[in-house]
């Protein structure tokens, strides 16, 4: 078994198994284990209203353990039943930023990332996470169709 | 929820047919309001005997100093560190996703940046000339370090709710912090505060910001009755506070700090087209600070009415941003007072100057040639303008000197202004509300019925008897938390000691920068 570690930009839709499959594929042919990396979009310089304010601390614990519970869990489990060794990270914070800091905390040799489906005026302009993980990553990155 | 518009819109509907009617109900109102409000706005702002000096401004800049050397010129020494703290510096990753400072900041300050800005300022510098804006600035650096003290104590005082909401303020430190000092009292002040919190609420943070914002409605739309823009008003705040339509409020708090750095920037370019004459107005203003260039009461004149003003305008030392502040997650409540800090300097060192340099230089207060004097209008017991205008539209008539179009787009501002404090101070006063009888969907609907009439009155009544109360209500709350600060202070520089040693020796990690 190698000790390389690949990382997976999991975004967890329930449409997009396609990253996570071939990620498997691929972890279970090089003997590596997988880094899951689900991020939840979120600035620090946003504004919020006081009552967003006041309920803040008790969203943030929802919103964790529901990533945890419908989008971690089950793509840890699949990791388990394949036979492949993985972890999973969740986060809050500019997606890329987080996934390139995560890639370097661990080592990882290769990124596994979704084609995203997002034609959005906002991905238009500011490029979408599969863009911006291909520009800036500072090793392989996959982009999976 | 339509059931609920409907039913507005009915009201509405039902009461345009007593238009005719309106002026004498806008006189009625004004009557009842000076008539039942007149003797405590008269107590609060009552002279020290023999003066004509208010106890009342003494009492804010006494509270002020005391902790400015107190805790050795915090605002100094520690302005670096309050920056680093809102640029996430010292903010562990980890707790990514929680309120960051910056986010406090900012919701802080959306309650506070507004009308007193724009309209309380020309107040100020209408009744006591550009000097006002000396003390303004003294007011706005001093009350720096009260923000400080108190929001620590919010933060460290606050409760925490199993769900994971936080509430917090001055009721809670009263409460709880003279129990930890042995000291009697606490939940009589608490009780006060509270009860100044909820009238503070319906006049600062209500009734004068509907008033300010339909006197900028007419100026631009033509005169109409209040109680038309109050009914509009009370609406949209109805569904954003009853009916719970976050998406209004949150378009408000997304574009109201865009309206405020859009004001100073358009401020900046007026004075800059006037650069030659900006060393003059500061002149004035230092000037007219310590003789008060022909204002009655001269340099008390425009001392107090600085002094009133900033306080209005940045709530040192009342109480509500320690409400705002309680819920930012830190392990250091200290980190809250160094970020608090900055409010004062924002709103009124920066922000109402701006405002005061503009009405200075574009020349909109009536000079007399001969003596280089303002001149007094006796009558209306303030400096004579250009057009005879006062408040808001003094502003407005002064950035309309260097841009015409200015006046359009400050109505816009305004009414957003009024409606985003209008929205924190429902909140703050809600708190109190809720820290007296309890929390629970029918009482808290009470208040916020009650808080939507308070908007058509504020709408409804004349400037004066609507400032003066609603100056009332802010200063009481202001008495009562001051002396819980001055009876809680050691526990602030205990805090502070322990933070500033912890972070000299490296165990508070920088994590950025």
């Amino acid at each position: 078994m190698s000790s390389e570690t690949f990382v997976v930009a999991y975004e967890g839709h329930p449409a997009d198994p396609a990253v996570l499959d071939y990620a498997i594929i691929r972890a279970k042919a090089e003997g590596a284990k997988l880094l899951l990396v689900h991020v939840l979009e979120w600035s620090a310089y946003s504004f919020l209203t006081p009552q967003e304010v006041e309920e803040r601390h008790g969203r943030r614990k929802q919103e964790l353990s529901r990533a945890n519970e419908v989008v971690m869990a089950p793509a840890l489990q699949k990791c388990e039943a394949e036979g492949v060794a993985a972890d999973g990270v969740i986060r809050y914070g500019q997606v890329v930023e987080l996934i390139l800091e995560e890639t370097k905390k661990a080592s990882a040799s290769v990124i596994y990332v979704g084609r995203s489906g997002s034609q959005s005026m906002a991905a238009r302009v500011f490029g979408s996470v599969t863009l911006g993980l291909a520009q800036l990553a500072p090793v392989p990155t996959v982009i999976v169709p | 929820m339509f059931n609920r518009i409907a039913s507005l819109f009915a009201l509405v509907a039902a009461l345009l047919p007593v238009q005719a009617a309106a002026q004498g109900i806008d006189e009625t109102i004004n009557t009842i309001f000076a008539d039942y409000t007149g003797w405590y706005v008269a107590l609060i702002f009552a002279d020290l005997p023999g003066t004509n000096f208010s106890w009342i401004a003494l009492w804010l800049v006494v509270a002020a100093l005391v902790f400015t050397i107190y805790f050795g010129a915090i605002q100094l020494h520690g302005f670096a560190h309050s920056i680093s703290l809102v640029k996430g510096d010292y903010s562990d990753p980890d707790d990514a996703g929680e309120v960051s400072h910056f986010q406090a900041l900012a919701t802080a300050l959306s309650g506070t940046v507004g009308l007193g800005n724009i309209a309380g300022v020309a107040v100020a510098v209408g009744i006591g000339g550009p000097g006002a804006t000396f003390w303004m600035i003294m007011a706005g650096l001093f009350g720096m370090a009260t923000k400080f003290t108190e929001c620590t104590l919010g933060v460290k005082y606050r409760n925490e709710y199993p769900d994971g909401r936080v509430s917090g303020g001055p009721m809670y430190y009263m409460t709880k912090g003279f129990k930890e000092r042995g000291l009697p009292g606490g939940k009589i002040f608490a009780l006060l505060f509270c009860i100044f919190t909820i009238l503070g609420a319906l006049g600062g943070g209500n009734m004068f910001q509907a008033n300010q914002a339909h006197a900028q409605l007419s100026g631009v739309l033509g005169d109409y009755p209040g109680w038309i823009t109050g009914l509009i008003l009370a609406a949209v705040t109805f569904l954003v506070i009853v009916g719970g339509i976050k998406s209004i409020a949150q378009v408000t708090e997304k574009v109201v700090p865009f309206m405020g750095i859009f004001y100073v920037v358009v401020s900046v370019i007026i004075l800059l087209m006037n650069f030659d004459q900006i060393g003059w107005a500061f002149g004035r203003i230092f000037e007219g600070a310590f003789t008060g260039l022909g204002v009655l009461g001269g340099f008390t004149g425009a001392l107090i009415q600085g002094f009133r003003r900033a306080a209005f305008s940045n709530e040192a030392g009342i109480g509500s941003a320690a409400i705002a502040h309680s819920a930012v997650r830190t392990k250091e409540p200290v980190t809250e007072g160094y970020v608090a800090l900055l409010e004062p300097f924002i709103d009124t060192v920066v922000i109402c100057t701006m405002t005061a340099l503009v009405i200075v230089i574009t020349g909109v207060l009536n000079v007399d040639p001969e003596t280089g004097l303002y001149v007094w209008n006796a009558e209306a017991g303030r400096i004579s303008t250009a057009g005879e205008v006062a408040g808001v539209e003094l502003t407005s008539a002064a950035y309309a000197q260097a841009f015409s179009w200015f006046p359009a787009l400050l109505a816009i501002a305004v009414v957003l202004f009024a409606f985003s404090t209008m929205i924190s101070w429902s909140y703050y006063g809600l708190k109190a509300w809720t820290y007296m009888f309890g929390e629970g969907a029918a009482k808290e609907t009470i208040f916020k019925v009650i808080f939507c009439l308070f908007i058509v009155i504020g709408a409804s009544a004349n400037l004066g008897p609507v400032i003066d109360f609603s100056d009332a209500m802010l200063f009481s709350m202001a008495v009562v938390n001051v002396i819980a600060l001055y009876l809680l202070m050691p526990i602030v520089k205990r805090e502070l000691s322990s933070y500033v040693g912890r972070l000299k020796s490296g165990e508070i990690k920088r994590f950025k920068g």
